[in-house]
């Protein structure tokens, strides 16, 4: 049951990003850019998305069990370490670089140039060294 | 558009509520990927799931409406380093735009408010020096 609802999530997620045109990698460059040809577009799909889900997330907060009586999973570190901003800071980079983070590149795959799997592809390498190095 | 960021973050945040109202599970990309790594097959049903759903969202979407999702234009080094870096610094700084960047602001977590205004702030120092290098 909770693999179906993955799956539904998966595909409603996905098609959000379609719409609200995050898998257009211009448009996040175009987000990303000082000045007069700024972008604001990103800013209105997270205002959006974080309004929905903050409800969600309240709701979560006064229950003990999900709605299929399961556990919730929800991270409960506060820490600011040096991890936390060099990560975020090396994400940035590589973000502005190509115009994708993790998300619109698997949705693109299908549709996508070589470049999108060589992203995935070394994407894919990046996590797999952060999991060596945290050993 | 504006309606369009709106309506596309409006199913991110749908997507988000159900995955975390019906599952108990947040919604962040880099984890979901980077996690596949660290479980067994079991475990990992939900996360492959999603991931899928992800990957054939523009398929389904295409049944509808003529897709376009924008392409990469970056170079096949500044793709391949880009991925890199996502991979590796969304692992590292335990989040990316999904995770951190709604999920965690959605919570109220400072913690990925500050990741995201450090990966955002990155993005846009990268443009910008990348345009200038290439002008």
């Amino acid at each position: 049951m909770s693999a179906i609802i993955s799956l539904l999530v998966g595909m409603i997620f996905g098609i959000g990003l379609i719409i609200a045109q995050m898998t257009n990698p211009s448009k996040i460059i175009s987000f990303l850019t000082f000045g007069e040809n700024w972008d604001p577009s990103l800013l209105f799909v997270m205002a959006s998305a974080v309004f929905i889900s903050f409800f969600a997330f309240s709701l979560a907060k006064k229950k003990n069990k999900t709605l299929l009586n399961l556990d919730f999973e929800i991270p409960k570190r506060s820490d600011i370490d040096s991890s936390l901003i060099v990560g975020s800071a090396l994400f940035g980079i590589g973000w502005g670089m190509v115009g994708f983070c993790p998300a619109p590149a698997i949705v693109s795959l299908a549709f996508g140039n070589l470049q999108t799997l060589l992203f995935i592809v070394t994407m894919l390498i990046g996590v797999y060294l952060v999991k060596i190095i945290k050993k | 558009m504006i309606i369009q960021s709106i309506i596309g973050g409006g199913l991110i945040g749908t997507a988000v509520s159900i995955l975390l109202l019906l599952n108990g599970k947040v919604l962040g990309v880099s984890g979901i990927v980077g996690e596949l790594f660290n479980n067994s097959l079991k475990k990992n049903y939900w996360r492959l799931f999603f991931l899928l759903g992800l990957f054939i969202s523009p398929l389904i979407y295409n049944i509808f409406y003529p897709v376009s999702l924008g392409e990469i234009t970056s170079n096949n080094l500044v793709s391949a380093l880009g991925g890199l870096l996502v991979g590796f610094g969304s692992r590292l700084g335990s989040g990316c735009t999904s995770g951190h960047g709604v999920c965690g602001v959605a919570r109220l977590s400072l913690r990925s408010l500050i990741a995201t205004m450090t990966f955002i702030l990155f993005g846009f120092i990268t443009v910008y020096l990348m345009q200038k290098v290439l002008i």
